[in-house]
């Protein structure tokens, strides 16, 4: 075995380090070091001078070994293992020493945080020391992606990606795919129609080739890795053979179950128990509510089956799994808006007029249950006097959400816009604790409201809504004007309900296995440098699933997972980290240490423990031991700890280099142990 | 005498607190700088052999942290790294360890805040119960 050299690299990180650490005595410290050839600092490791510092080093001191002091592996091991590659030392024996994120920032400037600093960078020499060169492993790219959601997100993801040339799964778990946009009015900040802008997009997804569209259909689990994903997806039973409906609508019109609240229309409006959620649906094929349906719950009626003109009506349908191989995954699966009793003090749920955002929405369209009038849902009439509520959950901890929902100020100022448009003599107010209105022609927008509709805003909160004498009391109070109390008798109050992620979003990361927030929305692998990627690689995210977002924001995201995916698939097989998980094997007559128990087996998840026979040369079996599949093996080494005869270990993290690392952060060193 | 600064190590996961510990570093968020980590990929790598090699080499407490239950980047590592703990916890009695100098625990990517706590209040613990001296005598008798 040659001799350990080697070469520690300290980075000030301009200030960020070299203000709480000293770093040129953790250098110092750092070349007394058993094993350390070379020990210096420098204010920038990661710029190019820095590298060639490094590389240098690894040329001129015959370096066998690399420790970057600096920041989080997270941010630049890639970076400093690529320049050690280039000097010819393999990158796996290059490590990164954490004293940035784990040390200059946390602690206050001091003996302490520079011993601390001096601990993690021995920690991480040890780990070095026992370290292997390792090569990568080389994986196939499936170049088909699986987009889940289809609103504007999902759909620009999904246009973008088979515009590069591949292939694209799209799931919508509703029975048409347009998402919320599909139920807006008008948008922000053009007031141009939400469908008039999308319904188009959505055609082009039905009909591109590169498109495979399972709509009314959910992700049930999702196996493997970046390159090489296994998905299994449910299709829900529509109720009807797809290839022979026409879309014609006779079943819809015939049903004789109409009374059930529509979900497009936001509960405002009927629909039957065979239906179409609206007129431009893609795909226009209808649905049997089954929980509706009079012949599933009653066992007779069959109309639609009878009037079908294709026979195309399948009671009998169940729903199907759709195994695919996906090579990505986008996440574009949306939000949805706080619902039901969490604003008892504002009577929603209650009152039949106070509503949320999207209810409002649907009132004003002209494709909704009131033919774009704004009538009130109790009787009907034009509402004379409207009040808005801004923030109703959001910024507010009180009610567990402390997040600003980021569509509301301009989606409120859009609603008072519209029902001033709509009724000339009406009164809109609008109650609000800020206005953030950053965004291109967002801030003129919203001044258009109050100095051309003459949109009263007021400053303040509102405390309660009740009812007297058929009109809704709001009570507020005015901050500008001294926190004067106020009350404005209206006609309909439309609440600003916080945006929310999904129900089912914090199960679907549990089975993608992606982080989430404490709010269930995904988390991006960097706030600011990798807002489209999730810390599981091959997984990317699009739209408000990752936090409330307008459209323009959402569609910019999604082209931009899309641009992640098309680099991803540009190559047909990608390199992935070997740090994979190992079982001993030995010259004859032990062959391996391994006795042959599989407990490994029944703990890896996936999948990737093998039976190997080993037989001598007439064939006779001598043992069978485990294997590791190095394709499958994704390197959480469950198996390590749990084998008793510890022969299983994982490249990067072997037991050799755990326990170096221990001793040397307890500061013991190798002789003393 | 030197006041006492305890030894502690985190053996933590690379996905879930390692993040959330970077977490606290961005946010800029202070703690007691007796805390060191150790990476690993999964809390189920982690042998409990180690927690134990630890002690007997100077460390005076030790913080076992990966992600919450379900949301482990491999499915199920924590689940075994939970059910070692619950095992290996109810030997620690037997083997002289006051159980409180090892703290098990979830911290995620998102919990920069919950890191900061974590460790000032195993610090604190940890100083409380002073110096862990009784493993050190084990160094040469096969424990490590």
């Amino acid at each position: 075995m040659t001799l350990a050299r080697i070469g520690v690299f300290v980075c000030h990180c301009g200030e960020n380090i070299s203000a709480t650490v000293d770093c040129a005595k953790v250098a110092a410290e750092a070349a007394k070091l058993p094993g350390v050839a070379h020990s210096v600092d420098y204010k920038y490791m990661c710029s190019d001078p820095g590298q060639q510092l490094i590389q240098s080093a690894i040329r001129e001191k015959g370096l066998t070994g690399v420790v970057v002091a600096a920041c989080s592996p997270r941010m630049h091991e890639p970076t400093f293992r690529r320049a050690c590659a280039e000097a010819g030392l393999n990158p796996f024996l290059c490590e990164m020493a954490n004293i940035r994120e784990h040390c200059s920032w946390v602690h206050e400037k001091g003996e302490a945080t520079t011993a601390k600093a001096l601990d993690i960078v021995r920690t991480l020499v040890a780990k070095v020391k026992k370290g292997k060169p390792l090569q990568p492993i080389q994986v196939p790219v499936t170049k088909t992606a699986l987009v889940l959601g289809g609103g504007i997100a999902g759909i620009q993801a999904s246009l973008d990606i088979a515009n590069a040339g591949h292939r694209v799964i799209l799931v919508e778990k509703e029975p048409s795919i347009g998402g919320h946009m599909a139920q807006l009015s008008e948008t922000f900040p053009t007031l141009d129609c939400s469908q008039c802008i999308l319904t188009p997009r959505m055609v082009e997804v039905a009909q591109h080739p590169n498109i495979t569209l399972y709509s009314y259909s959910e992700l049930e689990g999702l196996e493997g890795f970046i390159g090489n994903f296994k998905a299994r997806i449910r299709r829900k039973a529509r109720g009807l053979d797809e290839t022979l409906c026409t879309g014609c609508g006779l079943c819809t019109q015939k049903c004789p179950t109409r009374r059930i609240p529509s979900e497009f229309d936001a509960g405002l409006g009927l629909r039957p128990a065979i239906y179409v959620p609206f007129p431009q649906a893609v795909p226009n094929k209808p649905v049997i509510d089954r929980d509706h349906c009079t012949y599933f719950l009653k066992g007779k009626c069959r109309l639609c089956e009878k009037v079908c003109p294709t026979q195309a009506i399948r009671f009998d349908q169940e729903d199907e799994i759709v195994e695919a191989e996906v090579g990505a995954v986008v996440l574009a699966t949306g939000f949805d808006i706080k619902h039901g009793d969490f604003f008892p003090e504002y009577g929603y749920g209650r009152f039949q007029d106070v509503i949320d955002g999207l209810q409002f929405e649907r009132l004003a369209s002209a494709s909704g249950p009131t033919l774009g009038e704004i009538r009130r849902p109790s009787d009907g009439k034009v509402p004379e006097t409207v009040v808005f509520v801004a923030c109703a959950g959001s910024r507010d901890p009180a009610k567990g959400i402390e997040y600003c929902s980021k569509i509301c100020c301009m989606y409120t100022a859009k609603h008072a816009m519209l029902y001033k448009h709509k009724v000339h003599q009406g009164k809109p107010f609008v109650f609000y604790m800020d206005i953030r209105a950053g965004g291109k022609m967002y801030e003129e927008f919203v001044r258009r409201a109050m100095e051309e509709d003459g949109v009263q805003y007021v400053r303040g909160r509102v405390s309660r809504i009740y009812e007297r004498g058929g009109k809704l009391v709001v009570k507020g109070a005015d901050t500008l004007l001294g926190a004067r109390p106020l009350e404005i008798e209206a006609d309909l109050v439309v609440l600003a309900t916080a945006a929310v992620a999904n129900a089912g979003a914090e199960d679907l990361a549990q089975k993608l296995h992606v982080s989430y927030d404490a709010h269930a929305f995904f988390a991006e692998a960097h706030p600011k440098l990798r807002p489209v990627e999730t810390n599981t690689a091959g997984i990317f995210l699009a739209g408000a699933c990752q936090a409330p977002k307008d459209i323009p924001d959402s569609v910019s995201q999604a082209s931009g997972a899309a641009a992640k995916v098309a680099a991803l698939f540009s190559r047909s097989e990608l390199v992935r980290e070997p740090l994979v998980a190992v079982v001993d094997r030995q010259a004859p007559p032990v062959y391996s240490s391994c006795v042959g128990c599989f407990l490994c087996q029944g703990a890896c998840p996936y999948q990737a423990i093998e039976k190997e026979e080993i037989r001598n040369r007439d064939g006779g079996l001598i043992k069978t031991v485990a294997k590791v599949n190095p394709g499958l093996c994704q390197g959480c080494g469950t198996c390590v700890a749990l084998c008793r005869t510890k022969s299983i270990d994982i490249q990067g993290y072997s037991h050799e280099q755990v326990y170096a690392e221990v001793l040397a952060l307890l500061n013991r060193g190798e002789g003393d142990a | 005498m030197p006041e006492f600064r305890p030894r502690i190590v985190a053996f933590v996961c690379n996905w879930c607190t390692y993040a959330g510990a970077d977490l606290t570093g961005t946010s800029r968020m202070k703690y007691s700088p007796q805390v060191s980590i150790i990476r690993f990929p999964c809390t189920g790598r982690i042998d409990f052999m180690l927690l134990l090699k630890a002690f007997a080499n100077g460390a005076d407490g030790i913080i076992v942290s990966g992600c919450h239950p379900n949301d482990c980047h491999y499915s199920s590592g924590n689940f075994h790294a939970r059910r070692r703990w619950i095992v290996f916890r109810a030997l620690l009695d037997f083997l002289g360890i006051d159980v409180r100098r090892i703290q098990f625990s979830w911290v995620s990517a998102a919990e920069g805040a919950k890191w900061a706590r974590l460790v000032n209040e195993t610090a604190e613990r940890i100083h409380g119960l002073g110096p862990f001296t009784d493993y050190h005598r084990l160094r040469g008798m096969g424990v490590e």
